[in-house]
């Protein structure tokens, strides 16, 4: 029978080390008999002289490595032979560390979780007081009692968050030190007299007034705040006080009446709405604010904004497309996505000058089904377009182009009041209540075309229409 | 009358109350172990306390002033509200956050604030207190910023610098509803706000020709919240608001806040008890949204009128309605149809297929992977387990949902 005593400062190297030189000489688990800061065991290091080479090499996973490196922390009295129990199977078969209906290894597993979740609510409760040092970094002090031996591995956290200042947390097992960016861990001592902290009267009042009394949930607070905490926390001792008010302040809350607002009330809402009044000016710019602001239809709900036409407000043509697409509802500006770059291309080509065109749409909200992150395309229906269509005539009233291309089913509709026949509408000037219209397709209809051949014949057929756009509104200019 | 500093705190936290979220998750890592300055942040977030409403208090959650010039119904901050007011100066802010994070009260700062004078102006005092945070006293904690909407994008492009997270709340789900309780809000720059951060989000990832990288802009992402019961929108309609956000404008987060009674509430909206299981089954919805796979659709297509149900979780809701395609079979089930099982969880279908590929998984296996079987048991089959006739049996429903109960008389 070997006896190994581990220390309670540097537990996790000290089992690692005798762990490996006992897999070395091949001792089995039943064999060893593990002890904890005990006094009575003489000190490992000191016990077993030194071996000269170092023990063989063990392979195990890592993710044995970073558990038995948590699970050390535990007060179990039987996890150290359980790591090395488990260790020792391990050694023939690693795949073990991934069968987690492993008996033995779902209990290191929970032990794992219960020093990890010790460790995590160390981080969150302990609670400084200011010393009140005068030297160049502030000193700060706290006393705590974690449930198993968790200071040593989370001390670090500690020392990495409060860089600046010098801090000591205390607790009964062992006392870790922060000095001058030097981290160091000393025996526990019993609690020390830390001086009053004014600060902790300001984090009290906090406490009582994020608060909510219409909401109470005492067993969600304790199950993640368990009352064995509490007696080093300064703000639960407002809990009582709390939790005993809270049904009558939300009754009062409820029962009271309404009172009348106050007289700068009525002063600010009215500014706030002279304001919005003037903040339009010139009769298309009004068109477009009101068209940011429209909910005709139900499109205006998940769309991020409309998008307004853009173009000279004296322009010869007019173009109209379907709908806003993906690139567009994101930049709030007509025809710039991949249809609308095709557009840009092939129109330098037929020599249409965009700048001098004013581009619209036949709806102004992006209409879309949303899948996962993506954003697909839908077409807008006949009652959409109908409502859309009163902001397509003020534009068309305010605009007065001499041509309007039409490109698309969308604006067909919208224009002529049928979409249907298009592929042999196309490239003709129809005359209609808004004045010419000339008929095209959709350029997005050309990205679709998976045939290049069929695709390389369409583009021109779109060139021509485009070029006898341009020219049309040349000669009418 | 001056307020004193503990009176204004006490103003300023009890007005921004309402707000539920208080994460400090995500984020990039730093830490101040060269000792020039002060925080740190892990990527993971820090519950420092807990209140009797069962919120966690992990940032210093203040208002920079509760004066406000909007008249949202919902609010108690609202214009024609009588609540007492106050404003902190920026130091006020600085030193609180300071103070509280050397004792390791909080993680950070969560700054919000009503509406003064104009909407830039408070963004500019707000992104003020930011940057005295961040390059004067060296701190690295968490930040969280509210933007407010109609501020001018380079206000939100200097609050992205500072800030970990920037949120902007949407705060009812219809169009209609804003118009009603929030008139002088108005979605669509909302919607544009969140569009602006997403893309400076973005921007900050491109690398330059020389394989530079801009700085970081708002790495934790950003959130928002919905008042749930406010108006009555059902949560077909919330959870498709929120699914839309989350696909449009990348969200970390949506919150839901059951509407709670407020002091000096406004005539427009009666104040009711609030509805904290449903804000806690649209919780769960947003989960199986984000996590599971389910659409949502699936989700509210189970129960009448669009709502969830509410006397169990929207899966096992689901799973009732669609026995057809139980039991399954654990070992061989694809990952999928896994995480459609009530009682799995997605740890718990990793630990599944990691271990099943290794050997035949047993009733006992699957207790210790972390499953509940009590939920999961009539839709699964094992080696040593069938569930029988349980899975069709008519009282399948009645098994999980509480008993029901007698209505007061009275």
């Amino acid at each position: 029978m070997r006896t190994i005593a581990l220390p309670r400062i540097g537990t996790a190297q000290a089992w690692r080390y005798a762990a490996r030189g006992l897999l070395a000489e091949d001792v089995r688990p039943e064999d060893v008999l593990w002890s904890f800061d005990d006094p009575a065991q003489v000190d490992l290091f000191a016990a077993q002289p030194r071996r000269k080479t170092t023990p063989a090499q063990v392979t195990v996973p890592k993710s044995f490595v970073d558990m038995a490196n948590r699970v050390v922390w535990h007060s179990d009295d039987d996890r150290f032979a359980r790591l090395y129990t488990f260790l020792w199977r391990l050694r023939d078969t690693p795949a073990l560390m991934q069968d987690r209906g492993d008996a033995q290894l779902s209990h290191l597993r929970r032990l794992e979780k219960n020093v990890n979740r010790c460790a995590h609510k160390m981080k969150a409760f302990v609670r400084f007081r200011d010393l009140s040092a005068t030297g160049p970094r502030r000193r700060f002090a706290a006393w705590f009692e974690p449930t198993y031996h968790t200071v040593e591995p989370t001390a670090p956290f500690f020392a990495k968050r409060f860089g600046d200042m010098d801090w000591m947390i205390v607790t009964p097992g062992v006392t870790a030190r922060f000095e001058d960016g030097r981290l160091s861990f000393a025996p526990g001592q019993a609690r020390p007299d830390l001086p009053e902290d004014a600060t902790e009267e300001l984090w009290g009042t906090y406490f009582c007034n994020i608060f909510n009394p219409a909401r109470v949930k005492v067993q969600a607070m304790t199950s993640e705040m368990p009352r064995k905490y509490w007696k080093n926390m300064p703000e639960t001792r407002h809990i009582p006080q709390l939790l005993a008010n809270a049904e009558a302040r939300a009754r009062q809350m409820q029962e009271a009446m309404p009172t009348l607002p106050p007289l700068r009330a009525e002063r600010i809402t009215a500014s706030l709405a002279d304001l919005r009044a003037t903040a339009t000016r010139d009769s298309l710019e009004t068109v477009n604010a009101q068209i940011r602001s429209c909910t005709r239809c139900a499109l205006c709900g998940p769309a991020t904004q409309a998008v307004t036409g853009e173009g000279p407000r004296d322009a010869a043509l007019m173009v109209v497309g379907e709908q806003p697409g993906d690139v567009e509802d994101r930049t709030g500006r007509p025809f710039v996505g991949p249809a609308g770059q095709l557009f840009d291309e092939i129109a330098a080509q037929a020599g249409l000058d965009r700048q001098a065109t004013y581009v619209t749409n036949a709806v102004k909200h992006f209409k879309f089904q949303q899948r996962g992150k993506r954003r697909m395309h839908q077409a807008p229906n006949q009652g959409e377009v109908q409502h859309c269509k009163w902001w397509l005539e003020a534009e068309v009233a305010l605009v007065k182009p001499k041509l309007i291309l039409a490109m698309g089913g969308t604006a067909l509709l919208a224009l002529t009041g049928t979409k249907d026949g298009i592929l042999k509408r196309r490239g003709q000037v129809e005359d209609t209540a808004y004045g010419p219209v000339l008929v095209t397709l959709h350029p997005s209809y050309l990205l679709r075309l998976p045939d290049a051949s069929l695709r390389a014949a369409q583009t021109e057929l779109f060139r021509a229409d485009l070029a006898q756009a341009a020219q049309r509104a040349r000669l009418v200019a | 009358m001056v307020k004193t500093l503990s009176e204004k705190l006490a103003i300023l936290s009890d007005a921004a109350r309402y707000d539920a979220s208080c994460a400090s998750s995500g984020g990039n890592k730093r830490n101040s172990r060269d000792g020039k300055g002060l925080g740190s942040n892990e990527g993971s977030g820090i519950c420092h306390a807990y209140t009797p409403d069962g919120r966690c208090i992990s940032l210093l959650k203040i208002l920079m002033t509760n004066f406000c010039i909007y008249d949202c119904a919902y609010c108690v901050n609202r214009v024609s509200s009588n609540t007492p007011r106050a404003r902190f100066t920026p130091e006020e802010v600085v030193s609180l956050t300071i103070e509280f994070y050397r004792r390791n009260y909080i993680e950070g700062l969560f700054l919000s604030s009503g509406i003064i004078q104009s909407p830039d102006k408070t963004m500019e005092d707000m992104v003020q207190i930011a940057r005295l945070l961040r390059e004067r006293e060296n701190f690295r904690g968490y930040i969280h910023l509210k933007t407010i909407p109609d501020a001018a994008p380079e206000l939100i492009a200097a609050a992205g610098l500072y800030a970990d997270r920037l949120s902007i709340n949407v705060e009812l789900p219809t169009e209609a509803a804003v118009a009603a309780y929030a008139p002088e809000k108005n979605p669509a720059t909302i919607r544009s706000a969140m569009q602006d951060v997403k893309a400076g989000r973005a921007a900050s990832k491109d690398r330059s020709h020389s394989g530079k990288r801009p700085p970081k802009f708002a790495p934790a992402g950003q959130s928002t919240q919905v008042i749930v019961g406010a108006d009555g929108s059902n949560d077909a309609t919330i959870l498709g608001q929120a699914n839309s956000l989350y696909g449009s404008y990348g969200l970390k987060r949506v919150y839901y806040s059951a509407f709670s009674p407020i002091p000096d509430s406004s005539a427009k909206l009666p104040l009711v008890q609030p509805p904290l299981v449903r804000e806690h089954r649209l919780y769960q919805a947003d989960w199986l949204l984000r996590f599971y796979g389910f659409s949502v659709d699936e989700i509210t297509g189970v129960t009448q009128a669009g709502n969830l149900d509410l006397d169990m979780d929207p899966k096992l809701a689901w799973a009732i309605a669609h026995r057809g395609l139980f039991p399954l079979d654990v070992q061989r089930a694809s990952r999928d149809l896994l995480l459609r099982v009530p009682g799995f969880g997605v740890r718990t279908v990793n630990r599944i297929l990691s271990t099943r590929r290794h050997r035949d998984l047993r009733y006992a296996d699957l207790q210790r992977m972390g499953a509940l079987l009590k939920k999961a048991r009539p839709f699964i089959t094992l080696r040593d387990w069938s569930p029988g006739r349980l899975t069709d049996s008519a009282d399948l429903r009645a098994r999980f949902a509480p008993p029901p109960e007698q209505l007061s008389l009275f």
